[in-house]
């Protein structure tokens, strides 16, 4: 195979320099070695790419994936095989592993494995307190030696406002901006809550998670962040209101950033009726005007990002009694086709911030250089080519090792055709190349 | 009707009247020195029940047995489920076995539910979680239009804990749809907040409702919910939303009083108010087994509709 891809008549879309134009480009030592039309490039592998998007590879700032401690539902090496088919060429592996991702020997680890599969660059996430215990500050500096940007307990809140605030003035000694990402739900108003609390929890005899309980918690974590002059990002908003507070901090100037799923665009809580397990995730699906402010907030960049929140279990873990059911949709796979359908198609956000909200805004929250471009000559050739027509059917299997997909038996529209790692296709044609 | 019995909602005002009607019949079945007829003879119907509860399995067995349905009876105790095998393994293990109907009881919500996923033959549900129990509503339903005869504009209150109750659920959605006036009467804390939907009223004074009603409808109330900061003490709950000796007199005459069983005496009824002639506990049990004949009958033989028991 040659070492130089041409890919020949795609429409150029990226974010970070906002160029949107059909050309050529050529990729070649892992970097982008030309942009233009009508390239040629003697004895090139040749993409034909007409009616096809280039962008920057998808950066992915919330996934699980499992390794070490639950290699059952995932690994490294399927989540990041995930990562790639869905078009995504980083993501970021939070930090609630067996051992708890806290001190800088499990990064390190993670990093290994990762390279090792080659698939996608992983970014761990370290836990803010031990052992994700809520008790004592984790040794953040090891670890942001050990290259960890981001912090977070996610699977839970931090519990107090004080432990918060401590993480917050602590993680300013660090040269480089380092932010803390709080799940945002209190915990005393969702204790053994299973869905949104509405009038369908109430009919469905299942125990509620109020949007309340995330205003409550992104009302905290606003006073403290402020209070501190600290760096916060929300993790997947649900809650209208939620959404509201995050726009008046960044109004009023707090080092504020949230981000959404695709699943909470796409579904609201009518969807737990048959009480498929595949719908139960933290936070919960909420009402459709819930639904309606995510999508106004990630349009207007209220919400930075769009994030999947790919959260793999066992299939015999999927299938018990509701309750005792885990939380969570995969949804590495399914994120940019899920985006295109109902965010962009039908008119709430645009393509072009759409894909910024996936490529450029979350390499930025996450300090992952060289990904989510610019795509530039020299820059390291970190794309996606996507057909932003093609529908097609969720079904297993998945290129993950679960298949707890929300998305399972949808048609959606907008497909990975290539996905690229520093010039090395991770994906052809729509399947994982190892 | 539909091949499932899993909420209320599955059932439309006809289903409901069919129902009724055919228990009718069987109650006279229950009457005889022989109490079984031919109806489900050869057909299999396996109780499988994951929480504790003997007045329904026992209902459901005697129901199937009158039909001369083989039953089997699939506890947890003992059962696969306590060594850790999952619904859904459970679930194949009973299709396997070619159960026609399986009752199914469970602390889970929405269970029923998932089983109708790797079950062929009808479910139906016996209670689940704090979702619901559509037979209780049916007996219910049946003991009121029995003793008053009709069921459309009947003023009733269901008094207790709504919020963590299936019996009030199924009978809430039961009730409205044959017409019914719903009043949800206890402390704010154990009502839904969004009862207005089920298109019911609700109330936080029980002595201002017991005066309208035709049917007084008392829930059990779990102590457990007063550790989890519902209501300040059992003594409290008791002097101010049970249906107290001093109480009971606000009732109209001829008003009924109901309980779906097991009481706390002394808690959400006294105890000289479970034992007055107006009180129907005994009643529903009895009719509980005819109605869940019925049932059976008509989800797993009766689709030829109006076909009369007959003798062996």
């Amino acid at each position: 195979m040659s070492d130089q891809i041409l890919i020949r008549g795609a429409r150029v879309m990226d974010p970070a320099t906002g160029r949107d134009e059909t050309t050529d480009v050529l990729v070649g030592g892992g970097v982008i070695a030309g942009l233009g039309q009508g390239l040629a490039a003697e004895g090139a592998e040749v993409l034909d790419a007409a009616g096809l998007i280039v962008a920057p590879g998808l950066v992915d700032l919330h996934t699980h994936l499992r390794e070490p401690g639950e290699e059952h539902k995932e690994t490294i090496a399927t989540g990041t095989r995930a990562a790639a088919v869905g078009g995504y060429t980083a993501v970021s592996s939070m930090a609630n592993t067996d051992p708890v991702t806290d001190h800088a020997a499990i990064v390190a680890e993670i990093r290994e494995k990762a390279a090792q599969a080659g698939l996608a660059d992983v970014f761990p996430v370290g836990a803010i307190t031990k052992g994700l215990e809520g008790e004592s500050l984790a040794e953040m500096g090891e670890m942001v030696a050990a290259g960890v940007r981001v912090f977070s307990d996610d699977g839970r809140a931090v519990p107090t406002a004080r432990m918060l605030r401590n993480a917050l003035t602590y993680a300013r000694a660090f040269p480089i901006e380092v932010v803390i990402a709080d799940h945002c739900e209190e915990p005393s108003l969702v204790e053994r809550g299973q869905m949104h609390e509405g009038v369908n929890s109430y009919s469905l005899g299942l125990a509620g998670r109020p949007a309340e309980a995330e205003e409550i918690m992104v009302a905290r974590d606003i006073a403290v962040a402020r209070l501190t002059g600290g760096r916060i990002h929300i993790c997947h908003l649900s809650a209208a209101r939620a959404v509201a507070l995050v726009r008046q901090a960044k109004a009023d100037g707090v080092r504020i950033t949230a981000e959404v799923t695709p699943h909470h665009l796409t579904f609201t809580d009518e969807d737990l009726l048959t009480y498929d397990t595949n719908f139960k995730m933290h936070p919960p699906l909420r009402s459709a005007d819930d639904r309606a402010a995510l999508a106004a907030g990630l349009a207007d960049g209220t919400i930075d990002a769009v994030a999947t929140d790919h959260a793999p279990h066992a299939v015999e873990e999927k299938e018990s009694e509701f309750d005792l059911s885990p939380p969570g949709t995969i949804g590495l796979e399914t994120a940019l086709a899920a985006v295109l359908t109902h965010a962009v198609a039908p008119g709430h956000v645009t393509l072009m911030r759409a894909l910024e909200a996936m490529t450029s805004a979350p390499a930025r929250i996450l300090g992952a250089e060289g990904h989510g471009g610019p795509i530039e000559t020299g820059r390291p050739a970190n794309l996606v080519v996507f057909d932003p027509n093609e529908e097609w059917l969720v079904q297993a299997p998945f290129a993950s090792k679960a298949r707890n997909c929300a998305f399972l038996g949808k048609r959606l529209t907008g497909r990975v055709r290539y996905t690229m790692l520093r010039g090395d296709l991770t994906v052809l044609d729509g399947k994982a190349t190892r | 009707m539909n091949k499932h019995l899993l909420s209320m909602h599955d059932l439309t005002a006809e289903d409901v009247i069919r129902i009724l009607d055919t228990a009718e019949s069987f109650r006279e079945v229950g009457t005889r020195v022989i109490k079984k007829v031919p109806a489900l003879r050869g057909r299999t119907v396996v109780n499988f029940f994951l929480e504790n509860s003997t007045r329904t399995r026992i209902s459901f067995e005697l129901a199937a047995k009158r039909l001369s349905a083989d039953v089997i009876n699939f506890s947890a105790s003992g059962s696969s489920v306590s060594k850790g095998e999952s619904l859904k393994d459970t679930a194949l293990t009973l299709q396997a076995m070619g159960a026609d109907a399986v009752v199914i009881r469970h602390s889970s919500s929405g269970s029923p539910h998932q089983l109708t996923k790797w079950i062929s033959g009808s479910v139906i549900n016996a209670g689940d979680g704090t979702h619901e129990h559509p037979t209780q509503a049916l007996l219910d339903l049946y003991t009121m239009r029995e003793k008053l005869g009709r069921l459309e504009g009947l003023r009733v209150a269901i008094l207790g804990d709504v919020l963590h109750s299936r019996v009030a659920r199924s009978l809430s959605f039961g009730l409205v749809k044959m017409g019914a006036e719903v009043t949800l009467v206890g402390p704010p804390t154990l009502i839904p907040p969004d009862a207005s939907a089920w298109g019911v009223q609700e109330s936080y004074d029980i002595e201002s409702v017991l005066p309208k009603l035709d049917v007084c409808y008392v829930l059990r109330v779990q102590k457990e919910r007063q550790r989890l900061e519902y209501f300040p003490s059992v003594r409290e709950y008791s002097r101010l939303f049970g249906l107290t000796t001093g109480r009971v007199g606000l009732l109209p005459e001829g008003a009924l009083i109901m309980h779906p069983g097991p009481m706390n005496r002394g808690v959400e009824i006294d105890s000289d108010v479970a034992d007055l002639p107006s009180s129907m506990i005994e009643e529903q049990v009895t009719n509980g087994i005819a109605i869940r004949m019925s049932l059976l009958y008509l989800l797993l033989g009766g689709s030829g509709g109006g076909e009369e028991p007959t003798d062996e």
